[in-house]
């Protein structure tokens, strides 16, 4: 019985046109526009595309036709437009919201020996009741961390110094430990610490714990004591040393650096790079100043625009794909981030750069009175004495009641670009993130007011040049920047393509 | 290499499906075995137990104690070991599964419900899914040692509905480390029922080869002749995906694939990026494909940069990419390391100009019929030119 065959003709839309699925478009520059659609997908076109999209000019033999319906730009009565993988799609972006607050920060001192220009919340004292955090606040702390509904909980332990309140984390990780194993959670636990306190002692300890250390470091000796002075004027020699003996003790990949971007430093992005890459780092993060506490206090030292710090992240990444380019694999941490948004079906767990905001839904700060708040910048604001993220009090509220605070509600009520005026329509929305603490440090406005907002001009500039660097940037770049999307190093990319 | 052989057919009627054997067995193991003899001449008549006897001689007006295939054509490709099934209708002989050749299917039935242009194996609108289960069942029972690889093929397999989990669970538990290839248009995975039951099986070591022509339904649809293939296509592999069922995309490469093939690779990083592999197949010239060759054929020396941007596109985004079925002298030097030696042996030939070449030894050569249909790319290659 022989089957006959049905013209092409069968398998066409009617003529009834085409309808629209939800995106968002922007100009790049006099000939190009991007469209970007609710999961990320985007398409760059010639300009005035989107709009005979939405006049509905298009007609179905365009070869841009089927491109904007595989991208879920557009559908039409042909096929079912298979909004259940558009909604899978969806669902993996947002995946980070699954199981709530995963990162929790407890302050354990705010006892410091360093006295850095940027930083907002340390006490020069030797009083040790005063500023550590009691035990019955860190018991109260670390029940409410083990009832997150998350499977996986990371417990980070930052002051201040918290070596000069070692006791305190003990006592923190010996009943961290056994009530996470109760419930069956996995328990990752991070020091953040300057390292001038780290003895063999506290090594040994890490070890045994599985405890890994994150440490500051602002690059070469010059700007690294400039930016950090301590007592002794010897801030970066104390650092390194405390990197090298805790990689001998730890392994290389327990021990990770972070960089802040001052005055000073906008002047030497290569002379900082070159010291990560001294210093056997393979990863780096060029991280502009946070506008809070001191920060604001000292601008004259340290404060700088947007645009200027721009300038030192481009500079830098050229930089660092030269070092790549050499052979060594050094990965650009915001880029990455920013990449993976872009160019993976995947969304990430990063709480900086997320909708809804992570403040409280997945980073939650326990300072070293009890008192919570959704981020660290909120009890950097509260040292200042701006409690507006005050969610509550480990002492004395619930878990329920934290996050039913008015404070939280507020938050909440800013914290999805989706709904932000200058965010809502904009066609990088899905790449962003919220930050209503960022808007109502530096604008009084948890909304925000998008014009002026130093965090939309960075990543504004920064999504942009990522995409410029996507489509003209030479085959090398491009593939550094798949590498790091994919984990691998420039040489295994190269080998896996066609050449 | 020949795979069937007929003779004339007597003392039975339902299939049989049998071992070869070429000596005589005692009698506590001949149950399953096809006993091969040239003639009766010179052998003790004890023939009671055998699953058949099978004779190239003429057998005339004598009794026979087993079911019998005589007067046969050929029977010097029958091994011992090999599985044969025999009919009893039009005594035909043929070889279902060879130990020694890595390329053993179970054919799963005829039907299909899609209906590719490019089809090298056109379905047959026969209600066979009973008997080929049947046959299939007994030959999955017979095959010991268990083969490395099995693929189970068609017309497509989850026609089958049950039946195909029957079978699937049988090699599950009769061969686990067999690792299983099943070729499958993946529509009927859409029915979250059914791609849930299919991955209850839970079989060890599977994985489905998923063909996809296009990133758009309407070209993907008119290229399988198919209303609603694309779109059970790709939620079936979300489904199988969901229940952590193994894939792979196959794409045929010809005139109307190649067009939209950098789309339809970026689609796959955005939509399926779930999949094991996938696989770019040079077309076969056989079945469907000849009558459809005005619309199909391009020659592949004219694709090869709309090849190697697809191969690119993946390989970027961390997906392994095989090509299939190209010889290396069509392929763009970049991309031979990607070309795997794929034809079946019994399908596998050389071209005239395959004779002196160098790399005659790692390219996968012709399918027997292409060797009719070839590129004007096909030359000797020189140690030089490596």
């Amino acid at each position: 019985m022989a089957r006959s065959f049905l013209p092409i003709t069968d398998f066409a839309p009617s003529k009834a046109g085409y309808r629209l699925l939800p995106f968002r478009f922007h100009r790049l520059d006099k000939e190009t526009e991007i469209l970007v659609n609710e999961c990320g997908e985007f398409l760059l076109a010639p300009l005035g595309t989107a709009e005979r999209v939405v006049r509905r000019k298009l007609t179905p033999v365009e070869d841009i036709y089927p491109t904007l319906k595989a991208k879920h730009f557009i559908y039409d009565d042909y096929s079912s437009s298979l909004l259940d993988v558009l909604a899978s799609k969806y669902r993996t972006k947002f995946d980070f919201i699954h199981g709530s607050t995963k990162l929790h920060i407890f302050v354990v001192t705010l006892r410091c020996d360093h006295s850095c220009h940027y930083c907002q919340v340390s006490r020069q004292t030797v009083n040790k009741g005063e500023f550590d955090m009691p035990q019955d606040v860190a018991a109260a702390a670390v029940n409410m961390m083990l009832q997150s509904p998350s499977p996986h909980l990371t417990l980070e332990l930052q002051g201040g110094e918290p070596l000069l309140a070692f006791d305190t984390i003990k006592y923190i990780v010996s009943i961290a430990k056994p009530g996470a194993a109760r419930l069956g959670k996995e328990l990752d636990i991070v020091i953040t610490s300057n390292l001038a306190f780290l003895t063999d002692d506290i090594l040994d300890y890490c070890k045994t714990e599985r405890i890994k250390l994150s440490t500051s470091l602002d690059g070469p000796e010059f700007i690294h004591n400039a930016n950090r002075p301590r007592p002794g004027g010897d801030s970066y020699r104390v650092a390194i040393d405390g990197i090298k003996r805790a990689r001998r003790l730890l392994g290389a990949d327990q021990v990770a650096a972070l960089m802040t971007t001052t005055q000073l430093s906008l002047q030497h992005p290569n002379e900082i790079i070159d010291e990560y890459v001294r210093q056997s780092f393979h990863t780096i993060f060029l991280r502009p100043i946070s506008p809070y506490g001191f920060a604001i206090k000292s601008s004259h030292r340290t404060g700088y625009q947007m645009d200027a710090f721009l300038d030192f992240y481009r500079a830098g990444l050229d930089h660092i794909f030269e070092i790549n380019k050499k052979g060594y694999n050094l990965v650009e941490i915001y880029t990455k981030i920013l990449l993976q948004k872009i160019l993976t079906p995947e969304g990430t767990g990063y709480v900086d750069l997320q909708s809804p905001s992570g403040a409280g839904l997945n980073v939650l700060v326990y300072n070293y009175d009890g008192d919570v708040y959704a981020t660290d910048e909120s009890r950097m604001l509260a040292e200042m004495g701006d409690h507006t993220f005050r969610l509550g009090n480990v002492l004395t509220h619930s878990r329920a009641k934290i996050f039913t605070s008015p404070a939280f509600v507020n938050l909440l009520q800013a914290a999805c670009n989706q709904s932000l005026p200058g965010c809502s329509d904009c066609a990088f929305q899905p790449y962003c993130g919220a930050d209503p603490v960022y808007h109502h440090a530096t604008q009084r406005d948890m909304f925000g007011h998008r014009a002026t907002s130093g965090f939309c001009k960075r990543n504004m500039r920064v999504i942009e040049h990522l995409i410029s660097l996507l489509h003209n940037g030479n085959p090398d770049t491009q593939n550094i920047l798949w590498a790091w999307v994919t984990d691998r190093n420039l040489t295994e990319i190269r080998a896996s393509l066609p050449q | 290499m020949r795979l069937h052989t007929a003779g004339t057919a007597r003392g039975f009627g339902k299939p049989i499906v049998a071992r070869i054997t070429l000596e005589p067995l005692p009698a506590g193991e001949r149950k399953d075995a096809a006993l091969v003899l040239p003639s009766l001449d010179q052998r003790p008549n004890d023939f009671h137990g055998y699953a058949a006897v099978i004779v190239k001689q003429e057998v005339n007006g004598r009794r026979f104690s087993a079911p019998l295939v005589h007067s046969v054509r050929d029977i010097d490709h029958l091994n011992s070991g090999h599985i044969v099934v025999l009919e009893s209708a039009n005594g035909f002989i043929r070889t279902l599964y060879r130990p020694e050749s890595r390329h053993n299917t179970l054919f799963a039935t005829e039907r299909c419900n899609s209906n590719c242009l490019m089809c090298s194996q056109p379905p047959i609108d026969k209600d066979d899914a009973h008997a080929l289960t049947e046959r299939n069942l007994k030959l999955i029972d017979l095959m010991t040692p268990a083969p490395d690889y099995l693929c189970i093929t068609g017309g497509e397999p989850t026609l089958l509905e049950e039946r195909l989990l029957t079978i699937v669970a049988k090699l599950r538990d009769n061969m686990p480390s067999t690792y299983v290839h099943m070729l499958t248009n993946g529509r009927r995975f859409a029915w979250a029922d059914f791609a849930s039951r299919f991955a209850a099986v839970r079989h060890p070591n599977l994985s489905l080869g998923i063909p996809l022509y296009a990133d758009h339904a309407a070209l993907h649809d008119y290229i399988v002749q198919a209303w609603d293939a694309f779109d059970q296509t790709i939620l079936g592999l979300h489904q199988l995906a969901r229940h952590g069922v193994e894939t792979e995309i196959r794409v045929v490469l010809h005139a109307l694939t190649i067009p939209r093939l950098t789309n339809l690779a970026e689609y796959i990083c955005r939509n399926l990026t779930f999949v094991d592999h996938v696989a770019f197949m040079g077309m076969e010239h056989i079945g469907y494909a000849p009558r459809n060759m005005n619309e199909l054929w391009i020659d592949p020396v004219d694709y090869q940069d709309q090849l190697e941007s697809s191969v690119a596109f993946l390989a970027r985004f961390g997906i392994d990419v095989r090509i299939y079925n190209l010889q290396l002298c069509l392929l763009k030097r970049s991309l031979w390391k990607y070309s795997k030696q794929s034809i079946s042996d019994w399908k596998n030939s050389y071209a005239e100009a395959c004779q002196d070449c160098s790399v005659k030894d790692q390219c996968g050569g012709f399918f027997q019929w292409n060797t009719k249909m070839q590129s004007r790319g096909i030359h000797t290659i020189a140690p030089s030119e490596i």
